[in-house]
């Protein structure tokens, strides 16, 4: 195709540029309308015409008279929930919720692929994996109707335990239930990505450092680290890039009216001023200021990477 | 096997003995956290409910019953939510395989004009959007609001899967374009003909993981549907397993409210297990796909 567009031009004695696009367009409208169109679109319409509508966050929406139509109050949607105390927990429980999350996360699947990596007998690594990624398909639902479940007060943990503590309703075991069970369900499956660096190292490397006598520590250091490095690298700034991004899904399904005061996070409170309260200017200031802060993070993130990896980001 | 094993550990420095049993240790431990809890779920829902309740597990098989099997399995919304679950996942998986895979192929040649524009536009979605109230606003206003096309639409493309598969794409060896090209085939058949059956393994990954994301979700289908007869098996799983609201057909005969009250707790066991079955029998077959794909996206990272 290249060859004909190379011809067609050549015919035309090499005609002006804007001449050359018009033949590529003609030889190649399949590659717009038919490939193209279908996700351009979707992106326009489902991506794009929401953007305009982060306008409502500087209205007194009225859903009777349209964005337009509402009153224009600037900022004072923004003041009202940056002077809200509420808000400031919101916002630190969001925080301490994927901060926390991330320090205890993100070591657990490197973890993992270290141990399965010294796992010899290849049938039982198989076994041990299956079980390993087996949680990541359970929904987020049953997740957390098992760990209600599990935790309620005449459940598993409670019979262990010999005791009867509503773990559901406790403010303070909010984090840890949640960091924990998206460990029980995560890291496995999080874990495929560096066992699959691991087995990238050299087995020759590994052997010549075993004859050197090198006990595991030091294989560890001088083989397996260098293998993943990179990719432990490029997992850990998307998450810290996703810091703000906290699902939704999990955190309101493991809500109870009791535990609010540490479990209601950003997310969850866009959507009960929004939809279950109404109050869709507001609502729509708060998730703006939450994809600020993400972008802002992602961007700066970005940079670092650029920095440390050589001018190439992600 | 085990002898050669165990002669091989007898070898290692005592230093890495240690090192090794402890990390053994870890691991069994962890794979011990995901098997009990399932262990438990499963024995349970087999067991009659007052028992259950004051006695936790029994291994006296006359207080096992299949009760909240009959029930949950009679239940007409479950049903009506496996309908659904299946209708939305498969529609949207096709919808969104077909839209990705073709925007995914002018992305991955060189000489396509526009690829900057379009990539822009594209990444550009992937850390800002509008957010809720607008997206929901525009789903209200295009009437698309308790209907199918509030699922499937507003999520079918994804930059994500786009990406993964530009890059399968350009793995393919040139020689094989170039052939096709000469052979005088045009762009409909390169990509039809040639290209997609080669690009099956990154086909299947897409495929599954839209399948069961869509599977999996609940929040699309709690704020665009309200009709009970269009919910998704995860909304009728929320109302007996997160609000311990089950379908007043499933507990509505008991007589006492604490009867019910047990009955609604022994349902959830049941539910577990039976919505869950699905996806964990077919999960095993697919597991080469799911592993094949996150290399693919290793590859980019």
């Amino acid at each position: 195709m290249r060859k004909a567009l190379a011809n067609a031009s050549a015919d035309k004695g090499g005609g002006s540029k804007m001449h050359n696009t018009l033949v590529y367009l003609r030889q190649h409208w399949q590659l717009y309308v038919l490939f193209m169109l279908p996700a351009f679109a979707l992106t326009v319409i489902f991506r794009y015409i929401p953007m305009g509508g982060i306008l409502i966050a500087f209205t007194e929406y009225n859903p009777f008279r349209g964005i337009l139509g509402s009153e224009w109050i600037g900022f004072e949607n923004f003041e009202r929930f940056l002077s809200s105390p509420d808000f400031m927990r919101y916002l630190v429980n969001t925080l301490k919720l994927s901060i926390f999350g991330l320090l205890w996360g993100f070591p657990a699947p490197i973890l993992l692929a270290f141990l399965l990596n010294r796992i010899l007998s290849k049938s039982a690594k198989q076994k041990i994996q299956l079980v390993l990624y087996m949680p990541n398909f359970i929904s987020v639902i049953v997740l957390c109707g098992i760990v209600r479940i599990i935790l309620s007060p005449t459940g598993m943990i409670n019979s262990l335990l010999g005791t009867n503590t509503n773990f559901m309703t406790m403010p303070s075991a909010f984090r840890t239930i949640y960091i924990a069970s998206g460990i029980w369900q995560g890291a496995g499956w999080a874990s495929i990505i560096y066992t699959a660096a691991l087995s990238n190292a050299s087995k020759e490397l590994k052997e010549a450092a075993v004859i050197d006598g090198a006990n595991i520590i030091q294989q560890i250091k001088a083989v397996e680290w260098p293998a993943i490095k990179d990719t432990v690298l490029i997992q850990f700034i998307m998450s810290v890039g996703n810091i703000m991004s906290v699902g939704f899904e999990k955190a309101y399904a493991l809500q109870t009216d009791l535990n609010l005061n540490t479990s209601e996070i950003i997310s969850t409170y866009v959507y009960k001023k929004g939809l279950l309260d109404g109050d869709y200017g507001f609502s729509t200031a708060v998730g703006l200021f939450n994809t600020v802060i993400n972008v802002i993070l992602l961007v700066s993130m970005n940079a670092l990477v650029k920095k440390m990896n050589e001018g190439k980001g992600i | 096997m085990k002898t050669k094993k165990k002669s091989e550990f007898a070898k290692l420095p005592s230093g890495d003995k240690v090192i090794l049993v402890i990390g053994y240790t870890i691991l069994g431990l962890f794979l011990l956290a995901i098997i009990l809890p399932m262990v438990y779920i499963i024995l349970a829902s087999f067991i009659d409910p007052i028992t259950l309740q004051n006695s936790g597990l029994t291994f006296d098989f006359s207080k096992w019953t299949l009760t909240a099997y009959k029930r949950v399995l009679s239940n007409n919304q479950i049903w009506i939510g496996f309908w659904n679950a299946l209708l939305y996942s498969v529609l949207f998986t096709i919808i969104s395989v077909v839209v990705t895979l073709l925007a995914a192929y002018p992305m991955s040649r060189a000489d396509f004009k526009g690829k900057g524009f379009f990539n822009t536009i594209y990444v550009i979605t992937m850390f800002f959007g509008g957010g809720l109230i607008p997206t929901y606003l525009l789903i209200s206003n295009l009437g698309m609001l308790d209907t199918i096309w509030a699922i499937l639409l507003p999520g079918a493309f994804s930059v994500w899967n786009m990406i993964i598969a530009r890059t399968y794409y350009m793995g393919i060896p040139r020689d094989l374009q170039e052939a096709a090209e000469i052979d005088g085939a045009t762009e409909m058949i390169y990509f039809f003909k040639i290209l997609l059956p080669v690009c099956t393994p990154i086909i299947a990954t897409i495929a599954m993981w839209q399948f069961v994301g869509m599977w999996n979700s609940y929040f699309d289908a709690m704020i665009y549907l309200n009709s009970p007869s269009k919910q998704p098996l995860q909304l009728v799983l929320r109302a007996i397993l997160i609000r311990s609201q089950p379908e007043p057909g499933m507990v509505s005969d008991m007589q006492s409210t604490a009867e019910r009250a047990q009955l609604a707790e022994l349902l959830k066991y049941a539910t577990i297990i039976i919505s869950s079955l699905p996806l964990m029998i077919m999960y095993p077959f697919f597991q080469k796909y799911f592993d094949n794909g996150i290399m693919a996206g290793a590859v980019k990272g």
